[in-house]
Parts: C-alpha cells; sequence; structure tokens
C-alpha cells in the first residue's frame, strides 16, 4: 500500500476541506465571482488540475461516481491518474459513462451529452482572470471587476476582428454570467460555451496555482461576449464523426498516416464508444459486431 | 456658454508628509477656457493636477464640478463607480509620457474606441468608423488604425492619446507637460492641432507646462506657482506682458531673453 493510504478521506483532512467548501459557497451565492482560497499542495504538479483535484475533494462523497475527462478522453495519462488519485484516497466508485457520473472533473471539454440535475461538472483552471491579458494589475483587475467596467473584455474581442476579420477567439472565450460577472470559462472551446447556459448541473472551476474558485449554480444565464454585428457563433464542422457519423458535436483531427491521410473524430469518446456500441457507424468506423447481430 | 463655472476649487492642500505638495489653491474654471498652470521643477504643478483630476486625494480643501446635469457634486465624496464614469466620459487626462495613457500592445483603433466601448457601444463597424474619424482629425492615417502605438513616432503617440481622450466628446482635459519630450517642430505642430482641437470643441483645458510658449499660445488664463504656492493669476497675456510678482518677472525675462 503507499503513503496515502494513511490519509483522510479524499486526501485533505476535514479542516481545509471545509475551508474550501465555505469559497465553493461563497461562488455559488455569486456567480461568475473569482472566490480567493487556500490552495493546498497536492501530490501532483500546478497544471495537472490541483485546482479542480482540490474541489473535487472537498465536494465528492463516498456514494459519489467520479468520471475525469482530459480533451474530451478518459484515457489521458492525467485522467487517468486523477481517477486512480480518487480510487486510492476516497476509495470512490469511477466511470467513464456520463451519465452514471454524479462527479466529472474536466479539463478543456463539456461532455457532448447534456448534463442534468444532481451533477457536479469542476473545471481545471490554470488562468481565472479574464482581463489578464490587458491588464496584468490585480489591484485593477479587481476593481474592474466591482465596479462592472468591462469595456477591456470587448478591445479583445475588437482587435480579434481587426486583424482576422472575425472573432478569432476559439478557446477561453469570455463570458457574461448572470448579467454581472464576466468569467473566463478554462480552455474549453467556444464551441462547448452554450453548454454552460442554464445547465441543470452545478458547475464549479478551480484554479490551484492562482488560488481562485468560481461557480456557475443550476439554471444561470452565461451569454458569449460579441458584438452586434459580429454575433458569437460556434465552430462548424464540415463533415461528422468520422467513426461514429455523429453530427454537431466537437471533433478532434487525427493523423492517419505520413501521407496527409487524417480523419475527424468526436473528442467525447466515451460519446462517440456509446454510439458506436448502439449501432451508428461513420465514414471511416467497423460496424458494431455485437450491435449488428 | 453657460455662465456657471465647470470646477470650483476650494483651498487645495496636498503634503508629502511635511512637505508642501500644493498650498492652499482656489480658483474657478469656465466651461470652454483654457488654464495654464506654470512653475518651475519641483513647484507643485502635477501634485495640483493630480488633486483637480482626482488622482491625488487632496488633504485639504474641495473640488466642485458642475455635472451634466446641472447638478455641482463634490469630487472627493463621490462613490468611485460614478468618479470613474466621469473620468473616462466627461473628462480626458493626456500624461506627458503617452505610454502612461496608452494600451502599448492593442491597435490605434482599438485605443481610440476602448472609451466607446466602455460606455455600452457594442457594433463594430460604427466604433471603427468612429475611431477612424478620430484618428483623421489628429492626422493619423487610417492605414495606420490596425497598427500599435509601439510602431509610432512619439508626436504621432501623444495625438493618439488626444484623440483616445476625445472620442467620448469631454467637457474637461487635464494635460501635464502634453508637449515635454517632444522635437521643438514636433511639438508646434502638435500645438498647433490641440489648440485647433480644443476651438473646436469648446473645451475647458488644464494644462500644466514649464514653458511659457505653452501657455502663451494655448491658455487663456494662467497661474505661476512656486514652492506649491500659486503666486500669481491672471490673464495670460496679463501676466506674461505685465507681471506683478518679481519671482513672475523673473521666469518671463528669463524666457524671452532666450
Ligand atoms: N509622491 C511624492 N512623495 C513625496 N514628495 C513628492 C511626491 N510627489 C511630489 N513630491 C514633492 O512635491 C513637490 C511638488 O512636486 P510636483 O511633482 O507636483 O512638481 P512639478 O511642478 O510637477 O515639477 P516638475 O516640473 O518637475 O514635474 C516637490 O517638492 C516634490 O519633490
Ligand atoms: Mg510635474
Ligand atoms: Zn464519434
Amino acid at each position: 500500500m503507499s503513503d496515502l493510504a494513511t490519509y483522510n478521506f479524499a486526501y485533505l483532512d476535514e479542516q481545509t476541506k471545509r475551508m474550501i467548501r465555505r469559497a465553493i459557497l461563497k461562488a455559488i451565492a455569486i456567480p461568475g465571482y473569482q472566490v480567493p482560497f487556500a490552495s493546498r499542495e497536492m501530490p501532483m504538479p500546478y497544471g495537472w488540475g490541483t485546482g479542480g483535484v482540490q474541489v473535487t475533494a472537498a465536494v465528492i462523497g463516498p456514494e459519489d461516481t467520479l468520471k475525469v475527462i482530459d480533451q474530451g478522453a478518459d484515457d489521458t495519462t492525467n485522467a487517468v491518474s486523477i481517477r486512480a488519485f480518487f480510487q486510492k484516497v476516497a476509495n470512490v466508485a469511477v466511470t467513464t459513462k456520463m451519465r452514471e457520473a454524479t462527479v466529472i472533473q474536466t479539463r478543456h471539454r463539456i461532455p457532448e451529452e447534456t448534463l442534468t440535475e444532481g451533477q457536479v461538472l469542476v473545471y481545471q483552471v490554470p488562468i481565472p482572470e479574464p482581463l489578464r491579458f490587458l491588464e496584468p494589475r490585480e489591484t485593477e483587475t479587481r476593481k474592474m471587476h466591482a465596479l462592472e467596467e468591462y469595456g477591456l473584455m470587448h478591445v479583445k474581442l475588437y482587435e480579434d476582428i481587426a486583424r482576422n476579420g472575425h472573432i478569432a477567439t476559439t478557446y477561453a472565450y469570455p463570458v457574461k454570467v448572470e448579467g454581472r460577472y464576466v468569467m473566463d470559462p478554462s480552455p474549453i472551446p467556444k464551441f462547448d460555451n452554450p453548454k454552460m447556459h442554464m445547465s441543470e448541473a452545478l458547475q464549479l472551476f478551480g484554479a490551484g496555482r492562482e488560488k481562485r474558485i468560481y461557480a456557475i449554480p443550476p439554471h444561470t444565464k452565461v451569454v458569449s461576449l460579441d458584438f452586434e454585428d459580429h454575433p458569437f457563433e460556434v465552430q462548424k464542422f464540415a463533415k461528422p464523426c468520422a467513426l461514429c457519423g455523429a453530427h454537431g458535436v466537437y471533433l478532434d483531427e487525427v493523423i492517419l498516416d505520413d501521407k496527409g491521410g487524417r480523419m475527424f473524430v468526436c473528442s467525447d469518446t466515451d460519446f462517440c464508444e456509446e454510439r458506436r456500441e448502439a449501432g451508428h457507424v461513420g465514414e471511416l468506423g467497423v460496424a458494431n459486431k455485437e450491435a449488428a447481430e | 456658454m453657460s455662465e456657471l463655472p465647470l470646477l470650483k476649487v476650494h483651498e487645495l492642500s496636498k503634503f508629502y508628509g511635511g512637505r508642501i505638495g500644493c498650498r492652499n489653491v482656489s480658483f474657478d474654471l469656465w466651461p470652454g477656457e483654457v488654464l495654464a498652470i506654470v512653475g518651475e521643477s519641483g513647484s507643485g504643478k502635477t501634485t495640483l493636477l493630480n488633486c483637480l483630476s482626482t488622482r491625488l486625494t487632496a488633504d485639504v480643501g474641495s473640488v466642485e464640478y458642475h455635472m451634466r446635469d446641472g447638478q455641482y457634486r463634490n469630487l472627493a465624496t463621490m462613490p468611485e463607480a460614478e468618479r470613474r464614469f466621469l473620468m473616462r466620459t466627461d473628462w480626458g487626462f493626456v500624461h506627458q509620457n503617452p505610454a502612461d495613457g496608452l494600451r502599448m500592445t492593442v491597435s490605434a483603433g482599438a485605443n481610440v474606441g476602448e472609451r466607446l466601448m466602455a460606455v455600452g457601444e457594442r457594433h463594430y463597424g460604427r466604433i471603427r468608423e468612429t475611431a477612424g474619424d478620430w484618428l483623421g482629425r489628429v492626422e493619423i492615417g487610417l492605414d495606420r488604425m490596425d497598427d500599435q502605438p509601439r510602431a509610432f513616432s512619439g508626436g504621432m503617440r501623444q495625438r493618439l492619446q488626444i484623440a483616445r481622450n476625445l472620442v467620448t466628446s469631454p467637457r474637461l482635459v487635464f494635460m501635464d507637460e502634453p508637449t515635454g519630450g517632444l522635437d521643438v517642430s514636433v511639438q508646434a505642430r502638435l500645438l498647433d492641432l490641440i489648440r485647433g482641437l480644443v476651438q473646436d470643441l469648446g473645451l475647458a483645458v488644464i494644462v500644466v507646462t514649464h514653458d511659457l510658449a505653452v501657455a502663451r499660445l494655448l491658455s487663456h488664463r494662467m497661474m505661476v506657482m512656486k514652492d506649491g504656492h500659486v503666486i500669481e493669476h491672471g490673464l495670460t497675456d496679463r501676466v506674461l506682458d505685465d507681471p506683478r510678482e518679481p519671482y513672475t518677472q523673473l521666469l518671463v525675462s528669463s524666457i524671452l531673453q532666450v
């Protein structure tokens, strides 16, 4: 057995969990507002989702079922090690199935299938401050949030259009939460932004290095910033998933060979597998035998 | 214009510990009037300007501003949100060093458009059009609109800073040595431009300068400062042609002899 076996349930001591829960409750009470918290050292380096892990550790209970996704996939090193960590320190059930999970920790994606009441989505956040890129002074950005001075966000979008002819921001696309706070949704593709709007699930955001927690409670308005003459749009894909044939989902490019062969497949691997199990076949997919039988 | 002062300044003082920044300054500023604050280095010009514009908090005295709704408001007791809104709509502030007043890493167009976006303009095409108009008024070609001010000369940066401040049609603009640090020929062109804009727009301006030629060219009235005090105050032509205080006489004679 490893040393971890001697730790408290979910690794953190009860005192620390209470402190994080208080920050979470405050974050839920003020949707989109970044609440400072005393981020702890975790047995993994920053950049590996220590903020998300602490939030998950503070909300997870023995009855929960955990799913961890990284860029849509359940099987990357990051996702596997976080899942293993919670199996070890909390002995919770884990799953790759979106519908079985009660707590989902994610890096860079929101699952394709709509989240439902009772589910908690925990985002790993590298940089929580959406105003940072143009205003590096923390005292100033805090004041801008307090006074609702968000003109600068549109300066960024203006620059995008001036340079590219359209809003070229595709990740970490800023949103306004419940008509008040401007928030960085973490580096999810803007394709996922509409899924945050009026979601039934509780969405929690944890930034470990920056020591911030913020939240979108269920049924909260989340609006992507834009201009009247350059309205917000999500990415569109020319073809459906090559493996499962799904339309209107977020696709990743996969290189097939060194002769330029490529295909576009669901980034949400669990979603894609389930569709294939149900017998859906894309252009390059192989028909599922059991389903076909 | 209106027969009421835009700004009413009453016995304003600012101390840095035991040192005097400025002491007991009172005056009224009228709409459309240009007031120059002159004096040697360390005489308290910047301190006074910053107290007037609320960038510094005065220790004693009051500054009242005539709001667009006709009310006078004490700037020191105005809520911060309202004061910051006033500063980016009805006021301008032109810094000596353009880098202090510009966003050096965004385009000229965005620098000018920022105030519009800050007050809720959400139409890209309109923002761009207005920014383009203002760049034209400060003689910056439309072909430079998408360039960052980092690529601009000192004079261009200063003109851009002015456009960025004027885009919301402010009534009052503060300037701290707006031509300082520029070549003489560039200075002359910038002064011409400022004078033209001030006249066209009917702006009230409080301009700090240690250069009496700038005061002569731009201002209607001037205040001479020494050791934090205003020692002489009057119409610019009167003060420069017929200075009363020995110190002002010295200041004027030294410049005229050059
Ligand atoms: N932050 C500060 N702390 C302490 N003393 C200050 C501070 N700022 C200015 N002073 C002092 O207050 C006096 C007035 O300074 P101020 O900068 O207002 O003068 P100025 O007329 O603008 O000078 P210059 O022409 O050199 O810009 C000087 O004695 C100066 O040393
Ligand atoms: Mg000064
Ligand atoms: Zn698929």
